[in-house]
């Protein structure tokens, strides 16, 4: 069954707690990962290994840095998820 | 025809290291660029790199870092045949890096070649000099990693100035002390990956060092730890057994990310980087050379190397401490 847009922010929370130590409840939709999260370019490489780990979804360095906000990666993870 | 008697096993029998004397702090970087020492520490995990005086040449920090591992070998130039310079910063092509290296010690008449693995260099030299005295090709081979990086890097690119740096490391490599001792350095996993070559690169001589840094980041962080975990198995050596895992000093946040995905404790991960900076097939021996005169490194211990670079080629092997 495909993924909820609240299970894919839930999962995507856990990600970047571990990778980048963003408490989860700070990780909402409308947040920047750059100027809002503080997260570098090399941290949402890390972030989008392990999304394609746990979500089965491959985002490539090309569209990765189209996303700006977790917003576009949860709507990004949605309509590619399988 | 005939062979000769191949021994039971290569081992390592002493590191030696070379960096040059001009300290370039971050805050000296941040005086001439747009960057801050906060930044460089947060992205690439270096407060300090040495980079080599003008006239200073690859062969001469190889001199210097082979003259050490010799000094500590015990081992007669005299016994070394084979000499294996791995650099890819080399100010000419020919001649090679090493014949000329070997002379400069007084090695008589070795076989001399330089190899280009780039920062896999060091790895791809010792995989070949372990073989080269296990099948008695080569008594004892002095192996190198000497490389002048500043000279191919462009002074205005931030992205690739803060990184790379010059130094050198050696190792002299032996047979085993008794037929029944285990061997000291375990097999090679190595390869490439040539369809990412150009993600690191010199176009020509007289193009500058390019690097797309997110593309290597992400097949550094993901490709390399299978790598690295199946040196130990072929080794037959646990990771959580390793006494330290030398990984190529590229940047601290991919190596703290193989590290973790290995299964090797932070505390056990040579850091070198922080004040060597990116030596590319320099910085495995550099840092073991420095690991062990600090007396962190014990004689026997397991250490895992990993060398991953351009090309992109790679190497992991287990080997023991002299």
């Amino acid at each position: 069954m495909a993924l909820t847009e609240q299970e894919i922010l839930t999962g995507l929370s856990e990600i970047i707690d571990e990778i980048a130590g963003v408490p989860a409840d700070e990780v909402t939709p409308d947040k920047n990962f750059v100027d809002d999260l503080d997260i570098d370019s090399l941290s949402m490489v890390e972030i989008a290994v392990a999304a394609q780990d746990k979500f089965g979804v491959e985002i490539p360095d090309d569209q990765l840095k189209d996303l700006k906000t977790v917003q576009d990666v949860i709507t990004y993870v949605h309509k590619n998820a399988s | 025809m005939r062979l000769p008697q191949p021994a039971a096993g290569a081992r390592i029998l002493a590191f030696g290291g070379y960096q040059p004397g001009n300290v370039v702090t971050n805050d000296d970087l941040a005086a001439v660029m747009d960057t801050s020492d906060e930044w460089i520490r947060s992205r690439v995990g270096i407060a300090s790199r040495r980079i080599a005086g003008p006239d200073e040449t690859v062969a001469d920090m190889a001199v210097a870092a082979a003259g050490k591992a010799i000094a500590g070998s015990g081992v007669s130039v005299s016994d070394i045949d084979l000499v294996i310079v791995a650099t890819c910063s080399t100010e000419s092509l020919i001649p090679n890096a090493a014949a000329t290296v070997a002379s400069r010690l007084g090695i008589i008449s070795p076989g001399a070649y330089d190899l280009n693995a780039a920062c896999a260099g060091f790895c791809y030299a010792l995989a070949n000099a372990s073989d080269a005295v296990r099948t008695g090709t080569a008594g004892h081979v002095l192996v190198i990693g000497s490389e002048k990086m500043s000279a191919w890097v462009d002074d205005a690119d931030r992205s690739t100035r803060i990184i790379f740096a010059d130094g050198a490391g050696a190792a002299v490599v032996g047979p085993v002390a008794d037929p029944t001792d285990k061997p000291g350095i375990g097999p090679v996993v190595w390869g490439s990956n040539g369809c990412l070559a150009d993600k690191i690169h010199i176009k020509d001589r007289t193009s500058f060092l390019f690097q797309e840094g997110q593309a290597v980041f992400r097949w550094a962080t993901t490709e390399l730890h299978p790598i690295a975990l199946e040196a130990c198995q072929r080794a037959g050596v646990l990771p959580e057994d390793l006494a330290a895992f030398v990984p190529h000093q590229a940047n601290l946040r991919i190596i703290e990310s193989i590290a973790r995905k290995v299964g090797v404790p932070r505390e056990r991960l040579a850091d070198d980087i922080i004040h060597a900076g990116n030596t590319s097939s320099a910085s495995i021996p550099l840092a073991l050379a420095r690991m062990t005169e600090r007396g962190e490194l014990h004689a026997g211990m397991p250490v895992l190397l990993l060398g991953f670079g351009a090309g992109m080629c790679y190497a992991a092997q287990v080997v023991t401490v002299p």
